[in-house]
């Protein structure tokens, strides 16, 4: 009892300071904010996308991108955010106070999880506001594509928070924290249909991709987001949900796994 | 404590027992078979130079390392072993201070009672750190000696019975540093045990009731600040310079030396000097004789 009440007081800890410091708000929670106005403007001259022979129809740069930023904003949230976070909170001595507290290591991780949950949620709903209200983007109105977009956000969510926790321990210090863990982000974003379409990628490119989450969770989104008549350009055909799901519980796994094996409050010697 | 000591069972009275402590690195040994007991209650300094392994048995003591060999109990527990129930009845102030930046020092304070179960109050906490006017302020905003006082306040904020102090004061001006004392006095008459690692001799001399002196991962001495080093190196000394150099004489009855001296030579010595040691040269000479049994 006591570690749930504790884990709750961490949230709101956590959610305090993760506002507080201005980096982390630009470059994890309004970056793909910042990236869905700079596509939507910048090739709004190219015409919509996905139009029928005679021109018509298609959807516009923004709306043919929004899914792909809010996929970015999951790993950004969890992967980025934790694995920098909890590698600086490692080197400045943060965890080696707690560790010498009493607070239980599963109340600073539902601290942790919770401000991840807190920060994305806020986050998509910052990017679907700025769809809907700045760009005109018509958001899905069927409850079933919404209850597609929950499985798969919370499957997502968690599945890059564990990744990140886990990921936090290979940055030898805080300081290059940031160094280690942005490059792996954005190549994963490039690669897995975030800024470019994915099925123009090559297939080997692809392949490569389908082995990492986010190209999963891109694909998740655009499910829901662009209209059905997308799903035949998809590489594979369909959009494949069982094997999203697949794919995203294969990682939460194998993060977990990684995260019992590797954290600890600090580097303790033998 | 003599070296047989180290094979006598842990004190399960004593707030803190160590029994032969051993440390070592992949081809360093830091610490060398150290054993003590800290009574309830009791204020205990560990003293000795840099890289003696104070920080060393402290930490091993806090739990945040693993010992290589002998026997350790605090509270009772194994160190090792204590878990979060253990945890809520120490009370840490590391050598160097967490950066917590973002958040106020109320704020900071707030939060980390809340892990306790029976902590102290707040602004009683900020207020006995000499943090009230500054208890709005983000820590980050803080100075250097400011910080170690949010340090120290989160280190009594649970109501410890054991408080480990790991160089406390560096860092403090010296009404800063006075101040201090003052707390550490006030923690003390409520009952708090304190294990206290200082460069500075006359902190360990305002505030211990015993102090351990440790050298190259070995303790030199023990006992209360007036007595170690023994009888011996208290002794006042009278040194005087003649053609033949510098002279020492250890004695009871300086003035009857210093008589003797003149009557001989029939006037003033030059560079005459009566000198009672001080406990930093008693620390000094101890810490001396300990690096050249080493060496040898």
């Amino acid at each position: 009892m006591k570690t749930v009440q504790l884990g709750i007081s961490r949230i709101g800890y956590e959610v305090k300071t993760y506002y507080r410091q201005g980096d982390t708000v630009f470059f994890t929670f309004l970056f793909p904010v910042v990236m869905l106005g700079i596509f939507s403007v910048a090739f709004s001259g190219l015409g919509n996308v996905g139009t029928n022979p005679d021109g018509t129809g298609g959807i516009t740069q923004a709306a043919y991108y929004l899914p792909g930023m809010i996929a970015a904003g999951i790993l950004l949230s969890g992967v980025q955010n934790l694995a920098v976070d909890i590698a600086m909170e490692k080197s400045d001595g943060t965890l080696k106070r707690l560790g010498g507290s009493p607070l239980p290591v599963i109340s600073y991780f539902f601290g942790k999880m919770g401000q991840v949950l807190v920060t994305s949620a806020l986050q998509i709903a910052l990017l679907l506001a700025m769809a809907r209200l700045v760009f005109a983007v018509e958001l899905p109105t069927d409850p079933a594509k919404w209850l597609t977009f929950l499985w798969v956000y919370l499957l997502g969510i968690f599945t890059s928070a564990v990744l990140g926790i886990a990921l936090s321990s290979v940055p030898r210090t805080g300081r290059s924290a940031t160094a280690v863990i942005i490059p792996i982000v954005l190549v994963l974003q490039f690669i897995s249909g975030v800024y470019l379409a994915f099925n123009l990628l090559p297939e080997w490119l692809r392949n490569l991709a389908s082995v990492f989450p986010l190209k999963w969770l891109a694909q998740g989104m655009r499910s829901v987001f662009l209209p059905d008549t997308f799903e035949t350009i998809e590489p594979g055909g369909d959009w494949q949900y069982g094997w999203i799901a697949v794919a995203l519980v294969i990682w939460l796994v194998l993060g977990l796994i990684a995260c019992r094996m590797t954290f600890r409050w600090i580097r303790k010697d033998r | 404590m003599t070296p047989n000591d180290a094979h006598q069972p842990l004190s399960r009275d004593a707030a803190v027992s160590v029994r032969d402590l051993r440390k070592t690195y992949a081809d360093v040994t830091a610490l060398d078979g150290v054993s003590f007991d800290i009574g309830r209650g009791e204020t205990f300094a560990l003293l000795g130079p840099n890289g003696a392994g104070k920080s060393t048995t402290i930490e091993i003591l806090e739990g945040y390392r693993n010992r290589s060999s002998g026997m350790a109990s605090v509270l009772g527990i194994d160190p090792h072993r204590g878990g979060v129930d253990w945890k809520a009845r120490i009370g840490i102030v590391l050598q160097t201070s967490a950066e917590a930046g973002n958040v106020s020092v109320r704020e900071q304070l707030s939060h980390f009672a809340g892990f306790y179960p029976n902590p102290r109050d707040v602004d009683e906490v900020i207020a006995a750190a000499g943090l009230t006017e500054k208890a709005k302020t983000r820590i980050k905003n803080l100075s250097g000696g400011q910080r170690r006082r949010v340090d120290v306040a989160l280190g009594i904020i649970g109501r410890p019975e054991l408080l480990f102090l790991d160089e406390p004061t560096t860092g403090f001006d010296p009404e800063a540093r006075r101040d201090f004392w003052e707390l550490i006095r006030d923690l003390k008459r409520e009952g708090t045990t304190i294990l206290l690692t200082t460069h500075y001799l006359d902190e360990a001399a305002q505030l211990s009731d015993r102090v351990a002196v440790i050298a190259a991962g070995c303790l030199v001495d023990m006992g209360a600040v007036d007595e170690i080093g023994g009888a011996e190196a208290r002794i006042p000394i009278v040194r005087w310079r003649d053609a033949g150099g510098i002279h020492e004489e250890r004695t009871h009855e300086p003035a009857a030396v210093v008589a003797r001296l003149y009557a001989q030579r029939g006037g003033e010595l030059h560079d005459l000097e009566v000198i009672r040691p001080s406990l930093e040269d008693i620390y000094l000479e101890l810490v001396r004789d300990a690096a050249t049994e080493v060496a040898a």
